[in-house]
């Protein structure tokens, strides 16, 4: 799961990370009194949505005076905020952090991710912050600087002073560097983080490292032991059909095409929609039923996709291991009638009595159409969409 | 022969008694696994299923001389259960717990170093299987058919898709390994391809990755040089979104590595057969052996 920009500067500031004086703020009124209460008379007004890029979409707003403040905090709680990491319906803006603006006199960045390769939490620097880190890593290799932490040794002074000298920091910048980075992999290893990001960290008019923005993803299998982030989550910032098929322990993502997909094992899934593609179809979704699927699961995953209306076809491909088929067709049977699906839906089945679920099928009178063989299904299943 | 698991390997359970573990104990047993015992912290002294239940790995070890064992406990103790089986002197340990926090897996493998003689398969796997032997893991036994070609993979069902091929091609399997698709697991797909490679019975190897991360192209770079046996690959995940499993920040880490056309283009420069359907797997090699 993701945290809002508010959200991380809370934990942040837990851990010792610095971070703009500031407060979020779910209303007009409460906006107002926050710049009130912050004092001088400029602020920066910012939009809590799970995406990046929402400067150049307009989501954060410097405002010089109260009235802006009014002005902007009307206009953006409540709309919709379209970047080029969400999609064109965009996200929810239902509160906003307003903050004390500082000068910039550098834009750094700084991020920590669990690194496969190296099986190790590493950081991730660059001195050109405030940029696409992607284009930076692409367009200027040299200028992203690494740092693996050692799992029983932890962060050395000095990994962070050979980061923080190739960034070019003086003075007391470079200790505050270490405080930062020892921050954030305390924070990660408390909180079981897979990434957090800052971007820009800058150096401010008084020579002092502040995260200015704040991006921070949890582990959803570390869940079990954080209740606290877990309260943090916001399920208006995620979509509606993945966030409904998470309460049924299916594994669900959106796509363009028009061949819904039901598949058990995530590479299968993968592999499925693949072949789709490779016969001319494109699939709607990515839907993993699970090993442990049941008829009352099959009966949720229908449900979800077909309440997308680009399904024309669904394609339901099941390797029973421990899942036995003859269940798995029952469970289809049960759902086709439920639901009442009204497009075709083209069966593949294989593994554990296979042939009794097979057949199942082909008695059920219903119209289902059961392939032998998973290239025959997604031929079946392109030229029913097409 | 076969790799990692034969049929004298004498196997335990640790989450023995749980409802995963006693099913999937049942169903090793009826394949004829060589099953000598399971571990139950506090249920010590008890039978379960006709064997001796025991207080720890390393009591189990002691009284049975196993060498493997079968992971099935909840995640939030999994970490604990991989360690214990290693100190225990455990040499292959297989976790099929699915859901590990990704921070758990990185203490456990750093951990796991200082045991050269363990090896670790999983989490998150189907297991491993030497058809007609052994079989540790939730994998349905009788798709399965002593053979020749020796499967690896990361994915669960996508196995099954493999040695369904090659069963149906005639071919049969020496053993196969699911090694798992969190981040940080155990063996590797290099652990395993090598292992294949030293074995007289294993004619052909198939290899099953998916998009993320760089294990495929390190696999493609070590089968350049040191495979001489014909292998078949396959990737997962043409059509997956980005960004959608894998974070931005870790992409980058990987060098840009990780997307399913940049495997299949490593496999392929390093002489893997690769196909772009997976339901060729098993004609591919069946064409290749002749």
């Amino acid at each position: 799961m993701n945290l809002h920009e508010y959200q991380a500067k809370q934990v942040f500031a837990e851990f010792g990370v610095p971070v703009p004086v500031g407060k979020p703020a779910r209303s007009v009124t409460e906006a107002v009194n926050v710049a009130k209460e912050l004092g001088g008379d400029c602020w920066v007004v910012k939009a809590q949505v799970h995406a990046g890029g929402r400067g150049k979409a307009g989501g954060v707003k410097l405002c010089k005076g109260i009235a802006e403040v009014e002005e902007y905090s009307n206009k953006l709680l409540g709309s919709r905020l379209v970047t080029p990491q969400t999609d064109a319906e965009g996200l929810p803006i239902e509160m906003l952090i307003v903050e004390e603006v500082k000068p910039i006199e550098r834009e750094l960045y700084l991020s920590v991710v669990v690194d496969r390769a190296t099986k190790r939490i590493m950081f991730m620097a660059s001195e050109a912050g405030g940029m696409d880190i992607e284009e930076v890593a692409e367009e200027t290799p040299e200028k992203i600087l690494l740092a693996a932490v050692d799992p029983s040794a932890g962060l050395q002074a000095y990994q962070s002073r050979d980061i923080a000298f190739k960034m070019g920091l003086e003075g007391k910048q470079v200790g505050q560097l270490f405080k930062v980075m020892s921050g954030l992999l305390n924070m990660f290893i408390a909180k079981d983080a897979s990434q957090v990001e800052i971007n820009p960290l800058i150096v401010n008019g008084d020579g002092d490292l502040i995260a200015l923005d704040a991006k921070v993803n949890l582990d959803d299998n570390a869940a079990y032991r954080h209740p606290d982030m877990v309260a943090m989550r916001d399920p208006s910032q995620e979509d509606e059909k993945e966030y409904l098929a998470q309460q049924h322990e299916l594994n669900y993502i959106t796509l363009n095409g028009s061949i819904g997909c039901m598949v058990n094992g995530a590479g299968l899934a993968m592999a499925t929609m693949d072949l789709v593609k490779l016969e001319g179809g494109f699939p709607a979704n990515f839907l993993d039923v699970g090993g442990g699927a049941t008829a009352e699961r099959v009966a949720e995953a229908f449900k979800l996709i077909l309440s997308d209306d680009k399904v024309k076809v669904v394609l339901v491909n099941i390797f029973g291991g421990i899942v036995r088929c003859n269940l798995i067709a029952e469970g289809i049977i049960e759902a086709v009638k439920e639901v009442g699906v009204n497009v075709p839906v083209v069966v593949r089945l294989e593994g554990t009595n296979a042939d009794q679920g097979r057949k199942l099928l082909k008695e059920s009178g219903l119209d289902i159409i059961a392939a032998d063989d998973l290239t025959l299904a997604a031929q079946a299943a392109v030229k029913a969409a097409s | 022969m076969s790799i990692l698991i034969n049929k004298d390997t004498k196997v335990i359970c640790q989450g023995f008694t749980g409802k995963q573990g006693t099913f999937h104990s049942e169903q090793a047993i009826a394949y004829g696994t060589k099953m000598v015992g399971g571990v139950t912290p506090g249920r010590g002294g008890e039978t379960h299923l006709d064997l001796p239940v025991f207080n720890t790995v390393a009591d189990a070890v002691k009284e049975t001389g196993a060498t493997a064992t079968m992971i099935y406990v909840p995640p939030p103790f999994a970490a604990d259960a991989i360690l214990e089986a290693a100190a225990g002197g455990i040499e292959v340990i297989v976790c099929i717990t699915e859901g590990i926090p990704v921070l758990d897996m990185m203490k456990v493998k750093s951990a796991l170093e200082q045991y050269e003689n363990t090896v670790l398969i999983g989490p998150n796997c189907p297991g491993v299987i030497t058809p007609g032997e052994c079989k540790i893991g939730i994998m349905p036994g009788f798709i399965h058919q002593a053979g020749s070609i020796g499967v690896v993979s990361r994915s669960g069902t996508l196995t099954y898709e493999a040695v369904h091929q090659t069963t149906s091609a005639g071919l049969g399997q020496s053993t196969c390994v699911g090694i798992g698709g969190d981040p940080i697991h155990g063996m590797n797909f290099i652990d395993v391809i090598s292992r294949f490679e030293a074995d007289e019975n294993t004619k052909g190897i198939i290899m099953v990755g998916e998009i993320g991360g760089t294990a495929e192209e390190e696999a493609a770079e070590y089968i350049k040089n040191n495979v001489t046996k014909p292998v078949v690959g396959y990737i997962a995940g043409v059509t997956a979104p980005p960004g959608k499993r894998m974070g931005h920040a870790g992409a980058i880490v990987s060098g840009g590595q990780g997307t399913a056309e940049a495997k299949f283009a490593a496999l392929e420069a390093a002489g893997v057969h690769i196909v772009k359907s997976p339901t060729e797997m098993g004609a591919k090699m069946k064409e290749i052996l002749g």
